[in-house]
């Protein structure tokens, strides 16, 4: 691995000793199948007051090699070798008293997922409370005040009563500002960021991270960032580590590995992060045009071949009534508040938002999960409330969802085959052997080998698995997909192959896409009209292109900004931005 | 929170008739005549057994009987059993020891099965964890009678560490070994619950999160790990005294003790349908009342729940 070189304003005495340096690590996970290794001889440098960051997909031994550092492996992980010297003690031969002092005091962790890393049945308060004594920072009523104190310093307003609160009471991004002030409680010399914003939205992500930059800054805390979005990492981080199936395969300056990536892999994920390259996939998009022209009906003279609206989306309304409250004075919640759209046949249409801002309802309402309050779904021109069994039926085999967790969305008792053939067996098309050749279409269709059929969800990645939640939404030859956060989850190669997929499928089968997503960076690549929502309402709604260059909303504007990467102009070779 | 446990009182009455009504209903419709029973092989005097039916509502039509006892109910007179006595005494003699019983009971299951349950899923996959699982397993594939019959005669006549049988010395001695047989299947299911829980919150993020902060293991344990796990197990133990109360009828009868279900068991067999309705009505009683407990007790654990 190579010194950092100084990058601007990051410059550092070359002289100075490392605060953090693993050589070698090796870290294994004792299987039914034998001794897997997950880290292949990591060497990875962290100087004192520096922001190293750690980028790969999900299982390149990222995570756990930053888990490694504290002795927080998971099941039957060990270190198997290397060392990770820590201010010139190796933490891997420390006794599990010892590394108890290291844990919190010398480095802190500020964990992934917010939702699932603060105890549920404890307040905030009382979790912030603990780290400060069990590190013999504070304790009795001066730790209460200084509780506060870091809570206010983590960026939480009010702090002193929101202390007293639980987890539950608090949002997504204010319980990662209460881990942050975990993480610092104690003031160590090392924080350890595992992906601490990717369950957040994009403009909290922003925020959160300009705040804990600037208190590490303060602080001269060095931080060891791990994140899977490249744009985040070298807008964060002035030294990059991209991890890839366990082994370092590039390390450098932010600047230079973004700008001249030398491993192929780090090639294909610069060229394939959508918080860099932001274009409609555009090849596909050509041949849909003319695929649709000809699927279009010869009955009728040319206007028939333009693009009407499969789907159309009239002044739509849905209210909840909130649970608890006394009879007759229950609140009502306004999910959907007045939102009219139309698709246009063989276009995607993009629904953007934060979490909450309705989006999934309207989904919903759109697959007819769900009756709207008021307003009306026509589809292909019929109102949808309109629909008896037998055409609600049908209506069912025409408009197939695509969910967000392909972890979730697949049966794991049924084999991919039953999965992909139950809408066949449902809808009663064809018979046995006409239905296993459809399946095999299928699975030709999303490139899956017809082998897989014989397997079963868990034995798939979760991008194999969302190729197959592809294939059975298209068993029975739908005209309008609703894809729920259907890249969500997915990591940013994988992303691509997938969106690349869909975009082929539009214009080979003259689909319609209504695409639910919180990333915009994905809307430029898949859509053709773009819907703002925010609180229940479209505040925005235009052509894709026409959003990103010249948006007229100032929340528009804010989700723009709030792009991981949004800011670097890498491929121009300005020097700002890096470390903004 | 005064509103919601309001509400749930308020939900008793519903439930009260309905049960009252559906119990006295299948009383009523047990085949055989209890005043022809009355008078064994010989029959009785047409003459007497019209008295006693007179006496005791018999001849009137099913509706009108359950009203004169849901007016009894409300006059604190809850009629008499055929020997003429009150059914009230026959309750206040069986409620009490079997009440007793079952809060020992519940009391063995919940100690010993909570700490044998921690300690197994703190040592997930160890000989401790796998012998603690061996063993309740048998305890639950083991009917209770071989069980108590076996205690019996180990504990009590071999060994005579505690006395065999309760009869009519109702002590605190005397009851500890019923209770353990009485609690000895809940026990088992306690343990299993408690050790599951453990393990599962082990692994739970914010157990990671609590151990980065600086932690020592023991207090990981206790603080992060254990009042998690207890949600289940007190929803388990909350429904478990109920059906502690109405169902140690068995243990009852090996260990001599004149309690609710023995009570119950010779009320059904003679037909006596306002004790059997009275008894059975005490004890959904109790099970409503055990079930608000662990709903209240629910919310003290996890603060998520809040009743409004």
């Amino acid at each position: 691995m190579s010194q950092p070189t100084s990058t601007g304003a990051a410059a550092r005495p070359s002289d100075q000793q490392p605060l953090l340096a693993i050589r070698d690590l090796e870290v294994s996970f004792t299987t039914a199948a034998g001794v897997v290794p997950a880290v292949r001889g990591v060497d990875l440098t962290v100087y004192p007051g520096q922001t190293v960051a750690i980028v790969g997909e999900s299982g390149s031994g990222k995570s756990t090699t930053a888990h490694a550092i504290i002795d927080l492996l998971p099941g039957t992980g060990k270190v198997t070798g290397g060392s990770i010297m820590f201010e010139g003690r190796d933490l891997a031969a420390l006794s599990r008293r010892e590394m108890v002092a290291v844990r919190g005091k010398e480095i802190g962790l500020v964990p992934q997922d917010p939702m699932s890393n603060l105890n549920p049945v404890w307040s905030v308060g009382f979790q912030v409370k603990e780290a400060l004594k069990a590190n013999g920072v504070a304790r009795g009523a001066a730790a209460d005040k200084r509780v506060a104190e870091l809570l206010t310093e983590a960026g939480l307003p009010d702090a002193a009563r929101r202390a007293k609160q639980y987890p539950h009471e608090y949002s997504g991004g204010m319980r990662q500002r209460a881990l942050i002030a975990i993480g610092l409680a104690a003031r160590p010399k090392l924080l350890i960021a595992d992906e601490p914003t990717s369950a957040l939205d994009v403009t909290v992500q922003r925020t959160i991270l300009d705040h804990l930059q600037g208190l590490t800054e303060e602080l001269g805390t060095a931080v060891l960032f791990i994140t899977h979005d490249l744009g985040l990492a070298a807008e964060r981080a002035e030294h990059l580590v991209v991890m890839y199936r366990g082994k370092v395969v590039e390390s450098g300056p932010a600047r230079d590995i973004l700008s001249a990536p030398r491993h192929p892999y780090t090639q294909r994920l610069v060229a394939s992060a959508p918080s860099l390259a932001s274009q409609r996939i555009q090849s596909a998009k050509e041949r849909g045009v003319t695929t649709t022209e000809l699927l279009a009906p010869t009955g009728g003279d040319g206007v028939n071949a333009t693009r009407d609206d499969v789907v159309a989306v009239e002044n739509l309304t849905r209210t909840f009534k909130l649970r608890g409250g006394r009879p007759g004075k229950q609140k009502e919640f306004t999910a959907v508040d007045d939102v009219s759209f139309a698709i246009k046949r063989g276009t995607t249409m993009a629904l953007v938002g934060e979490s909450g801002s309705g989006k999934s309802t309207v989904a919903n309402i759109v697959l007819n999960l769900l009756d709207p309050t008021s307003g009306r779904i026509l589809f292909d021109g019929t109102d949808l409330s309109t629909l008896n069994r037998a055409q609600l039926f049908d209506f069912r085999r025409r408009v197939q969802p695509i969910f967000q967790n392909p972890y979730g969305s697949l049966d794991p008792m049924y084999s991919i085959y039953r999965t992909i053939e139950e809408p066949l067996r449902t809808h009663k098309i064809g018979d046995q052997k006409s239905r296993e050749a459809r399946v095999r279409e299928l699975l030709d269709l999303v490139a899956l080998p017809a082998s897989t059929m014989r397997r079963y969800p868990n034995e798939l990645s979760g991008g194999q698995r969302q190729r197959i939640a592809i294939a059975r939404a298209l068993a029975l030859g739908p005209e309008v997909i609703v894809c729920d956060e259907a890249v969500s989850a997915l990591d940013v190669l994988v992303q691509a192959q997938i969106l690349t997929l869909l975009n082929d499928l539009q214009a080979e089968l003259g689909l319609s896409y209504l695409f639910i997503t919180h990333d915009l960076a994905v809307v430029r690549q898949i859509a053709d009209e773009v819907c703002v929502m925010k609180s229940g309402k479209i505040v925005e709604a235009a052509v894709t292109d026409e959003v990103f260059d010249n948006p007229r909303e100032q929340y528009t504007r804010d989700l723009l900004a709030a792009i991981p990467g949004a800011a670097l102009n890498i491929f121009g070779g300005s020097d700002q931005g890096i470390r903004a | 929170m005064a509103w919601y446990v309001g509400r749930r009182l308020l939900q008793m009455i519903p439930v009260f008739l309905g049960a009252t009504l559906l119990i006295y209903a299948m009383v009523f419709l047990l085949p055989g005549d209890p005043v022809a029973a009355l008078g064994g092989e010989r029959g009785l005097n047409p003459a007497v057994a019209a008295q006693i039916r007179a006496e005791y509502n018999l001849d009137k039509p099913f509706l009108v009987q359950y009203l004169l006892y849901l007016q009894g109910i409300f006059t604190f007179d809850l009629g008499t059993t055929f020997s003429g006595r009150p059914v009230t005494d026959v309750m206040a003699d069986a409620f009490p020891v079997t009440f007793q019983l079952a809060v020992m009971a519940l009391a063995f299951e919940a100690v010993f099965g909570i700490a044998a349950g921690v300690i197994a899923g703190l040592r997930k996959g160890k000989a401790f964890d796998a012998t603690v699982l061996v063993l309740s397993l048998l305890v639950v594939a083991v009917p209770t009678f071989v069980i108590g019959f076996v205690m019996q005669f180990v504990v009590g006549v071999k060994l005579r560490w505690l006395p065999t049988a309760v009869g009519s010395d109702v002590s605190f001695t005397s009851l500890i070994m019923p209770a353990i047989v009485l609690g000895a299947v809940s026990f088992a299911y306690v343990l299993r619950l408690t050790r599951n829980s453990v393990a599962e919150n082990l692994t739970a993020d914010h157990v990671r999160t609590a151990t980065a902060k600086g932690l020592s293991r023991p207090r990981v344990v206790s603080v992060h790990v254990l009042r998690n796990s207890l949600i289940p197990v007190v929803t388990f133990l909350g429904a478990d005294l109920g059906a502690l109360m109405g169902g140690a009828i068995i243990t009852e009868g090996i260990f001599n003790i004149n309690g609710v279900g023995g009570t119950l068991f010779r009320a059904i067999q003679q037909g006596q349908s306002t004790t059997v309705v009275s008894v059975t009505t005490v004890l959904v009683i109790v099970y409503i009342v055990a079930n608000l407990l662990v709903d209240l007790l629910y919310a003290a654990l996890d603060p998520r729940i809040r009743y409004a």
